[in-house]
């Protein structure tokens, strides 16, 4: 156990988000994460840092400035070059404890959830999972909830306190971190009242990235302190780095969506060759539902949804995809939800603002055409 | 050698969820199953006692009737089953939890050439969390998201690790612990010879009593009023406003939609 007293809540201070690079190239969410750490940091009247760990990584600071961040801490070393669970884990709990931040948030990337939970266990305190909404004032909390929660109005004005082993704990400076479980049944907001930091894992596309600031950038206060690490602390060995052969789509970036699912069944070639043009025509990519991608009929980077990827385009077409909680989980936040589905009860329908009742093979042509003159008028 | 599986029995999200007016889940009228990434965890276990003949012992944390569970998996090759359950461990959160299982694991042993294996997350809770910690609390190096597992020649075991992108090749020293994703196998399912068995094998029950003393708890932070994270609030989301099914043909709808998507400047 760490012998920082984390219980002594006034004496930590500060918003840190821990900005992931690889290969000396920032991860898009980390952008995000810094965009809405600082709305929290103005909440909470702090200062907003980004860490970034790695080797020679120090150019990459001033863009987390333009972001947002007041002040970025770059921890240079020849051992960080490459992730590893133990050199990160010991560079950051070290840097935790001696500045003592109340927050610390991480994407919830595969590095992220394997850093998060190592670094709150050593450091003796909570962490919350793949957040999808971050409040740390009351008001703006109970507002959220009155937008998106079936709760009674009494019952989210009456939230005032919560009791931890008998003794009331107030919330004004809490960070109530809110997170689906159960697949997306349920919602539910987490706080850490004992221990500070606060630290979340936030899931990737889901913050809005607020816009580059050139001259924030430019004014960033940049800090390098010593990093204690040797080869001993180290217990993995990273023998490669292999990236994927054929390029990932970028679904979280995309702002047009067409997405298919087991609806093309009867013919799979024709089926993704016409989300293809439909998503062209708009200029975006395609996606699909689970059922698509365990069938093999496309890669697993294109699946949407509770164990894919979570999507918020302005347009999300959904082509013969039923619906399914675990599917919904990931495209629900998208502007406008368009589902086209041969069966007039699918799930689907229920979020969509658009259906249309008809077989997809008949329709997206038709769809495809319509979206064309509709753009060449404009 | 002995590969320690940490198993969870969860309620099955697949279908229907049953929530409660106060917006908690309603456990009781869920069927349970056991956790899938879990059942990667012990097919990987499994085929590693294949090839060495080594001891799968499996862990579980929870209610008493968790016990079917872990029968289950004694009747798909495991050897030894511990069922950690006490009413002062309910409730916990992933660092409380992972607290208890390291105090379970230590007890039982975590020896020089054994490994550890989780899946990499419950569905229900959805947080793969408790693997890492448990590895932080016991100071194994850990390898997460593991999709290929091989124990090589001078004893370490290489892991293909998945990243979003790619993914890592990491040779790491045993004891460690490995959280498995779907990608890394095909469960098995029970065998006849197994399921005559499941029952005259060890299954273990770990009480509070057993535990409470061990280095690896700190008892003011255990159950639901320890754990460091509480829950503020749990509700149902609401659903999306209303929105309009198109009516008439293919190409009127097409058009119908296009114009109003034009009409909200979204295309
Ligand atoms: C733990 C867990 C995690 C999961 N994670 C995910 C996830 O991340 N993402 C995900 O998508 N799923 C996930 N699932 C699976 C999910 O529960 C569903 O099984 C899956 O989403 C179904 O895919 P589908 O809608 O394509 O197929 P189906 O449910 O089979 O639906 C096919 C639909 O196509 C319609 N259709 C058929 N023919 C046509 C046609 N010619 N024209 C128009 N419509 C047609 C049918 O009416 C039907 O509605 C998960 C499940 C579990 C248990
Ligand atoms: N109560 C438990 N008993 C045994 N293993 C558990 C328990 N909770 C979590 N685990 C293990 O930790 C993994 C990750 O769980 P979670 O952090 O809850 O997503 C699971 O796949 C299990 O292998």
């Amino acid at each position: 156990m760490s012998s920082f007293n984390n219980t002594d809540l006034s004496a930590f201070k500060n918003v840190w988000v821990f900005c992931e690079q690889r290969n000396g190239e920032m991860m898009p969410t980390s952008y995000e994460l810094i965009s809405e750490g600082r709305r929290l940091a103005d909440e909470l009247k702090v200062e907003l840092v980004g860490v970034i760990l790695g080797d020679g990584v120090i150019e990459l600071a001033p863009s987390v400035g333009g972001y947002g961040a007041d002040r970025v801490i770059v921890c240079n070393h020849p051992l960080l070059k490459d992730y590893t669970t133990d050199g990160y884990t010991k560079v950051l709990s070290d840097m935790i404890e001696e500045y003592k931040p109340e927050v610390v948030l991480f994407g919830a990337t595969n590095i992220g959830r394997d850093l998060g939970p190592r670094c709150a266990a050593r450091l003796h305190t909570g962490l919350c999972a793949d957040c999808t909404h971050l409040d740390v004032d009351m008001d703006t909390y109970k507002n959220f909830l009155k937008e998106t929660s079936t709760l009674a109005e009494e019952r989210i004005d009456g939230i005032k306190e919560i009791k931890v082993l008998g003794e009331p704990r107030t919330l004004e400076r809490e960070l109530k971190m809110t997170r689906p479980a159960f697949g997306g049944h349920l919602m539910a907001s987490i706080v850490c009242p004992r221990f500070r930091p606060s630290m979340a894992t936030v899931r990737p596309g889901v913050m809005k990235k607020a816009p580059y600031d050139e001259a924030k950038a430019g004014k960033v206060v940049i800090e390098q302190p010593t990093v204690n690490l040797s080869e001993s602390d180290i217990q993995t060995e990273v023998v490669d780095i292999v990236k994927a052969a054929k390029k990932m789509v970028d679904l979280i970036g995309a702002e047009y969506i067409v997405s298919v699912g087991r609806g093309i069944a009867s013919d799979v070639e024709g089926g993704i060759k016409l989300a293809e043009e439909l998503a062209e025509v708009l200029g975006g990519v395609v996606g699909g539902s689970r059922a698509v991608i365990d069938s093999g009929w496309l890669p697993a980077d294109h699946q949407v949804g509770q164990t894919g990827k979570t999507v918020r385009p302005k347009v999300y077409i959904a082509l013969g995809i039923s619906g399914a909680i675990q599917h919904k989980a990931g495209m629900q936040d998208s502007e406008y939800i368009v589902a086209v589905n041969k069966n007039s009860s699918a799930p689907i329908f229920e979020i969509a603002d658009y259906g249309i009742t008809g077989d997809l093979f008949k329709v997206v042509p038709h769809l495809i055409d319509a979206i064309k003159a509709a753009k060449a008028e404009k | 050698m002995k590969i320690i599986v940490c198993v969870k029995q969860v309620p099955d999200t697949s279908g229907k969820v049953a929530v409660k007016p106060d917006g908690t889940l309603d456990r009781a009228s869920m069927a349970t199953i056991t956790n899938p990434d879990d059942l990667n965890a012990v097919e990987a276990a499994l085929s590693i006692k294949d090839k060495t003949g080594c001891k799968v012992v499996v862990v579980t944390m929870g209610p008493p009737k968790a016990e079917e569970m872990l029968r289950e998996i004694l009747a798909r090759g495991a050897d030894e089953a511990v069922l950690v359950s006490a009413r002062e461990f309910g409730g916990s959160d992933t660092y409380a939890t992972s607290q208890i299982l390291a105090a379970a694991l230590d007890h039982l042993g975590v020896d020089k050439d054994d490994i550890v294996f989780c899946g990499r997350q419950a569905i229900d809770g959805d947080t793969a969390q408790v693997g890492p910690q448990i590895a932080e609390k016991l100071g194994l190096p850990q390898v997460t998201y593991a999709a290929d597992i091989v124990i090589k020649e001078d004893g370490k075991v290489s892991v293909k690790r998945m990243l979003e992108d790619g993914y890592m090749n990491i040779n790491v020293a045993r004891p460690c612990l490995i959280t498995c994703i779907k990608e890394l196998n095909n469960p098995r399912y029970m065998n006849i010879a197994d399921i005559y068995t499941a029952y005259d094998k060890p299954c273990n029950v770990y009480d509070y009593e057993l535990l409470k003393d061990s280095k690896y708890i700190d008892k003011t932070v255990i159950g639901l009023q320890g754990s460091p994270t509480n829950i503020l609030t749990s509700f149902t989301p609401k659903q999306k406003g209303e929105g309009v099914m198109l009516q008439g043909t293919d190409a009127e709808v097409s058009k119908e939609l296009a114009d109003a998507l034009a009409s909200k400047h979204v295309i």
